[in-house]
């Protein structure tokens, strides 16, 4: 097709396209929050299945790239029948992603917690949920903070792999249009742009964010 | 009718065995000093006390409520057994009087006036009513373990434990800690505590226990065996932390 675009064409589009990088990043943070919040509950808890299950969870994801976990989702799912979009494939792997390494951070945080806030409580006679709920996990939390909002940044660089799959997010429509316009320096410039858009408030944040807990008690 | 009774306990750490078969006995009122060298066993005892370690083998009953060889109900023994740590191990999230709640409202369910009453009259106790609403890291080292007390006898227990309760203190705040202590003492709180302070031990103190090597080596009231101990073990231990 030959149509000419101009440079407020390719904006346009990209802004569009960034919707759904956006709506993806937050789908999946969100989602893998949820799901990041049971893998790391059954990741600690005093059940040696439980724990050795999420735990080879939490290294199959973190050992393997994301673009095999969105292969494996994509058409892992269409072989056995199941067909699913892209727009689907994008946002289960992602939160399946974020989830493992949600999960991970967070265990690392309610670690950090010092083994005298646990003995403190058990000798109160608290019983597990309750150390939990009202020692080590508003504890953990303040911790959890600053290196949760880090990640997220992760999440939105990680959108762009999708578009390997066909999703049609900031970095495909940016290779369409690279494509359809010969210019692929601006194109992708402006694709850069974006994410860093997206990705700087993020960074700035999550570094305030550890000054601040830093500090605080 | 003791109060605690402790029955052929013995505990290892792997291949270490560290309880080697404790006989104990404490009445209530009682003011028990546990002294003895670096890892001896004196923590690991304690910690037996309210179930915080497990024991392989023997029996423990505090007040009616039993562990068979390190089984039974730990959370009704907790309820009976304070105990209050070196690094006071206060919750740095919550103030000094949420410190003192939390329990009560938590484990027993009492409702959060009631608790609140409860919080105001044990940090009282321990001198520092105005302190309600500070947070830990508001307060100095010592004012620190007074909440820490408070905050386990927020719970009513039949005895409290204390280790070296006075040990990560700067030396111009141990008497602060130790006069809450003397004060529990005389109102009639079974006490239990592993401490280096000799002096206190003796004032303090009605029963005495020197333990060496996981063994009870040597016990009594703390003012006859200071003066005259009867092994060599104590005798070197007595000379070693206050020589004469
Ligand atoms: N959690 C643990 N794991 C393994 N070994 C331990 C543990 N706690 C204590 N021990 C060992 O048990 C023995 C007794 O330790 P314990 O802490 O009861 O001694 P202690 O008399 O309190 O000494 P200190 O005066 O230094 O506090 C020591 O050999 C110690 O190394
Ligand atoms: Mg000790």
């Amino acid at each position: 097709m030959l149509v000419q675009f101009s440079t407020w064409d390719i904006v346009r589009n990209l802004l569009d396209a960034g919707k759904w990088t956006l709506a993806l990043s937050l789908i999946a943070f969100v989602l893998g929050g949820i799901v990041g919040l049971a893998i790391l509950f059954a990741r600690i808890a005093d059940n040696r299945v439980l724990q050795a299950a999420t735990k080879a969870y939490i290294e199959i994801f973190q050992g393997t790239p994301l673009l095999m976990q969105l292969f494996i989702v994509f058409f892992g799912l269409s072989l056995v029948g199941i067909d699913v979009s892209p727009w689907l494939a994008a946002a289960a792997g992602l939160t399946l992603f974020t989830s493992a390494y949600l999960a991970e951070i967070w265990r690392g945080c309610v670690e950090a917690v010092p083994k005298g806030q646990w003995e403190a409580s058990a000798t109160l006679a608290l019983t597990y949920p309750q150390q939990m709920r009202h020692v080590i996990l508003p504890q953990a939390l303040r911790i959890a903070i600053a290196p949760t909002v880090g990640f997220s940044v992760q999440v939105v660089k990680g959108t762009a792999v999708t578009s390997i799959i066909g999703f049609a997010e900031l970095t495909k429509t940016g290779s369409m249009l690279a494509n359809a316009t010969f210019e692929p320096f601006l194109v992708f410039g402006l694709v850069a742009a974006g994410y860093f858009a997206l990705c700087y408030p993020l960074s700035l944040y999550a570094k305030s964010l550890e000054r601040k807990f830093h500090v605080a008690r | 009718m003791s109060l605690v009774k402790i029955a052929g306990l013995h505990k290892h750490f792997g291949t270490n065995h560290v309880l080697k078969g404790i006989d104990l006995e404490v009445a209530s009122g009682d003011v028990v000093a546990l002294i003895g060298r670096s890892g001896s066993g004196k923590s690991t005892l304690l910690r037996t006390i309210n179930g915080l370690e497990t024991t392989d083998k023997g029996e423990l009953v505090v007040d009616g409520t039993a562990l068979h060889d390190g089984k039974g109900d730990l959370r009704a023994l907790r309820q009976k057994v304070g105990m209050v740590f070196q690094q006071f191990n206060l919750f740095p999230h919550l103030t000094a009087g949420q410190n003192v709640m939390l329990a009560p409202t938590v484990v027993k369910g009492t409702p959060k006036a009631e608790a609140q009453d409860i919080a105001k009259e044990v940090l009282l106790k321990v001198g520092l009513s105005d302190k309600f609403d500070s947070y830990p890291d508001q307060l100095s080292g010592g004012q620190q373990q007074r909440v820490a007390i408070a905050r386990a006898l927020a719970m009513r227990p039949k005895v409290l434990l204390c280790d070296e309760i006075t040990s990560a203190l700067d030396p111009e705040l141990v008497s602060e800690v130790l006069a809450v202590v003397r004060q529990l003492a005389a109102e009639g709180m079974t006490l239990i505590m592993v401490t280096h302070e000799m002096r206190f031990a003796r004032e303090v103190g009605n029963k005495l226990i020197f333990m060496h090597h996981g063994r009870i080596h040597e016990s009594g009231d703390p003012k006859t065996v200071f003066a005259d101990p009867q092994t060599p073990e104590l005798a070197n231990f007595v000379g070693a932390v206050q020589p004469a």
